[in-house]
């Protein structure tokens, strides 16, 4: 009984919270699923799947147009980056991205594209309107986690095996500095401002925080779970706000996303979500972070101002990558 | 310290490689003297690697043993200590000497590989020949990477402090089984032990696991019906051998068959319907190409490109210990053996190597902690540690021979 009417409240509750944000824009997740080869598109607002999307082979890196009208899906196994038109879901076009592409991110002008070919330590900037690759840069072995700088200049490569980040230049695509940090690097993430880069290690169990012009490790985050073993603790996808206070850490076979207080670098909580997560997303606004939860095949969403997990979609097979669009 | 004379032996591909990082090294550099950063003086360091190329079978083998196994893991690991030395100006060059029936002498390799100057020695030998070896070169300063030898004896009663181990000892190996068949809740096996050394030592150490893990061993039989796994489809099939299956009480028979002679025509023959493992079937190992997960799928497709075929187990344990030269030669910024030595048994010193968990060496008997997957030869089954395999240390320590139990002396 007192359990239905509790129900009954955060139904209102739930209703209320939806009054108050007002019929949000509609946002559309979409999410690779990298033993499914396909895309599962998720509606942000009613968190349902709406439609799946065949795509080529193990789609891993995921990314959305400027405008939200086209797709870019890395199918690290048909060595091609497919584009795909929102409207229809389907492939358009493919484009040349080198062999076995991983991750990529798009310049904040929509053009280029800076991808990671994970099986050949190059990292390979492509001209998508003019399906031209402009420049391949050798760096470590098996690249994969890309940032941007804010203002675009510095692209920021991480390799698997070679345990560094390398600084790319990206007028003239040459290799400036390379920064060694723990083991299995996998993602690179600048804070808004651009003066702190974050990178996170896989296998070592940390995020390593540098300094962009001194090009320095200046702070290494640790995670300690009680009843998890330090090694299932496995840092992978990284997002902070763009305010710069919070930030959030996936952490693979751990089940967890690390809340961190992105100023004083303090680990505030660990919210419970899918198995094996790996990558995260904000919605545009940056009210929610969606999560992809490799070994459950689902998708968490967590609210990003309660820091509360509200829902979990199932998606493909495999979940490996998320974007989101602003429309 | 190294002499520039050294022989180099190395493929076409490894060399235009070494070309390619070379002008890659040239177009960075007029970048790496522009970064602010104190210069970091260039090291080479050569890694010597010891082996013995395996004959080619008398007849068609579905899956004889490459020549160049183990050789072409450390080309892997050298190419990509060189990715990563493009970057810290550290170049890694592979001194490769092959054993045959004209040079069979692993000591008179050694000590010629030490005289060139070379500090670093990757062993794909028995462990007679680690031993021997390890001896030899104990007064030069060299370390000892033991990527082919799984004798318990070399981490117990023969350890040695020069000599650090890559791959699992057998105990590590059975332990893993064991922990399988505890989760599944296996009981009783039927231990089945072939005629060598090899196969009564990996029996000892499958007796050994059965009692830590609380296994109970029903019965236990030796192998006499000789290497029926390679007989023929013309020669007549001894089905009748296992009829010494019958009127026993087991979960699982394990087979000791180091060799390979026979494990391999016990699964599907056994009276009484019962899975196999052991040396063959369902076998606790370091490699497999089945194995995908933590980035294991990168370093497949590219060992498979550098050698034109599947990366078996010795491969990746001597890709394993090249990777630790590299490994800590980057994090120490020198190839000083004096102090790359200590270093690789602190805990600081980690290896990434597709194992979903970083690999570091026990200090009491230099063996590289790691997990072991259990596959059978199409698919992973397990990997071990198993959950709920608990230790204060670290899972990895549920595996093998733990502190309180080492036999080993450093002397």
């Amino acid at each position: 009984m007192s359990r239905r009417i509790e129900a009954g409240l955060s139904v209102v509750a739930l209703g209320t919270w939806f009054a108050l944000c007002g019929p949000a824009a509609a946002f559309t997740a979409y999410v690779t699923n990298e033993k499914g080869n396909s895309v599962s598109v998720i509606d942000a607002n009613t968190m349902a799947v709406t439609a799946t999307w065949k795509v080529g082979r193990r789609p891993r890196g995921v990314t959305v147009s400027k405008d939200g009208k086209e797709l870019f899906v890395c199918a690290s196994d048909d060595d091609r980056i497919d584009v795909l038109d929102t409207s229809t879901g389907k492939v358009v076009r493919s484009l040349r991205s080198g062999p076995d592409p991983e991750q990529f991110i798009l310049d904040a002008s929509g053009n280029p594209l800076y991808v990671a070919n994970e099986d050949d330590s190059q990292v390979t900037i492509i001209d998508i309107e003019k399906n031209k690759v402009l420049a391949e840069v050798p760096v470590g072995v098996e690249p994969e986690g890309m940032g941007l700088s804010p203002d675009g200049k510095i692209l920021v490569n991480t390799s698997e095996t070679t345990n560094m980040a390398h600084f790319i230049d990206t007028k003239t695509f040459q290799v400036i500095d390379n920064v060694l940090v723990d083991a299995r690097p996998r993602f690179a993430e600048f804070t808004a401002d651009g003066k702190f880069l974050w990178v996170s290690a896989e296998v070592g169990g940390t995020v390593s925080v540098i300094d962009v012009a001194q090009r320095r490790v200046i702070k290494k985050i640790t995670f300690k779970i009680p009843s998890v073993n330090d090694e299932a603790i496995q840092p992978v996808g990284i997002r902070i706000t763009k305010d710069g206070t919070k930030a959030f850490v996936a952490l693979g076979p751990a089940n967890r996303v690390a809340v961190i207080d992105a100023k004083t670098y303090t680990v505030e909580k660990y919210l419970p979500v899918g198995q094996r997560v790996w990558q995260l997303a904000f919605t545009p606004d940056q009210k929610q972070l969606f999560t992809t939860n490799g070994t459950s095949n689902d998708v968490s969403v967590i609210d990003v101002a309660s820091e509360k997990v509200i829902k979990s979609i199932p998606v493909g097979l495999l979940p490996w990558g998320v974007a989101i669009s602003p429309n | 310290m190294h002499n520039p004379a050294a022989v180099r032996r190395v493929g076409r591909t490894a060399r235009r490689r070494w070309l390619r990082a070379g002008l890659t090294l040239l177009a960075l550099m007029p970048f790496a003297a522009r970064a602010q950063k104190p210069a970091t003086e260039s090291i080479e360091t050569h890694i010597g690697l010891i082996y013995r190329p395996q004959p080619a079978p008398s007849s068609y083998d579905a899956e004889a043993a490459p020549e160049d196994e183990g050789l072409a893991g450390a080309k892997m690991g050298i190419a990509d200590n060189n990715t990563t030395g493009r970057f810290t100006k550290q170049t890694y060059v592979l001194d490769d000497v092959a054993l045959t029936d004209d040079k069979p002498d692993p000591i008179a390799a050694a000590r010629d590989l030490v005289g060139k100057g070379i500090r670093y020695l990757v062993l794909a030998l028995p462990a007679d020949a680690v031993l021997a070896v390890s001896d030899a070169v104990k007064d030069t300063g060299a370390v000892v990477l033991n990527a082919g030898a799984a004798d318990d004896r070399l981490r117990g009663a023969d350890c040695r402090a020069n000599v650090f181990h890559i791959l699992p000892s057998r105990a590590m190996l059975t332990d893993a089984l064991a922990q399988y068949l505890t989760a599944m809740r296996w009981r009783k096996i039927f231990l089945i032990v072939g005629p060598t050394d090899a196969d009564k030592a990996y029996a000892d150490a499958v007796r050994n696991s059965a009692r830590k893990f609380a296994l109970k061993i029903t019965a236990e039989k030796p192998w006499t019906f000789g290497p029926l796994a390679k007989a023929r489809g013309d020669t007549p099939t001894r089905a009748e051998a296992m009829v010494f299956t019958r009127g026993l009480d087991y979960d699982m028979a394990i087979v000791a068959d180091e060799e390979g002679d026979w494990g391999d025509y016990v699964p599907y023959r056994t009276v009484d319907p019962r899975p196999v493992g052991g040396t063959q079937a369902l076998t606790p190992t370091t490699w497999s190409p089945v194995l995908e997960t933590w980035g294991a799928a990168q370093a497949q497709n590219r060992f498979r490109r550098l050698a034109g075929r599947l990366m078996r187990p010795l491969d990746y344990q001597v890709w394993a210990a090249v990777r630790t030269v590299g490994e800590a030669v980057t994090a120490r910024k020198t190839n000083d053996p004096a102090v790359i030595a200590p270093y690789l048994a602190e805990p600081a010193f980690t290896l990434p190597a597709y194992k979903g968990v970083p690999l570091s060496f026990r200090p009491w008997d230099h063996q590289l902690r790691q997990a072991i997957i259990v596959v059978q030869p199409k698919a992973l089954v397990s990997v071990a540690p198993e959950q709920g395999f608990l230790h204060q240390r670290t899972p990895l320590d549920t595996l093998g021979v733990d502190l309180p139990e080492t036999t080993c002396k450093f002397k």
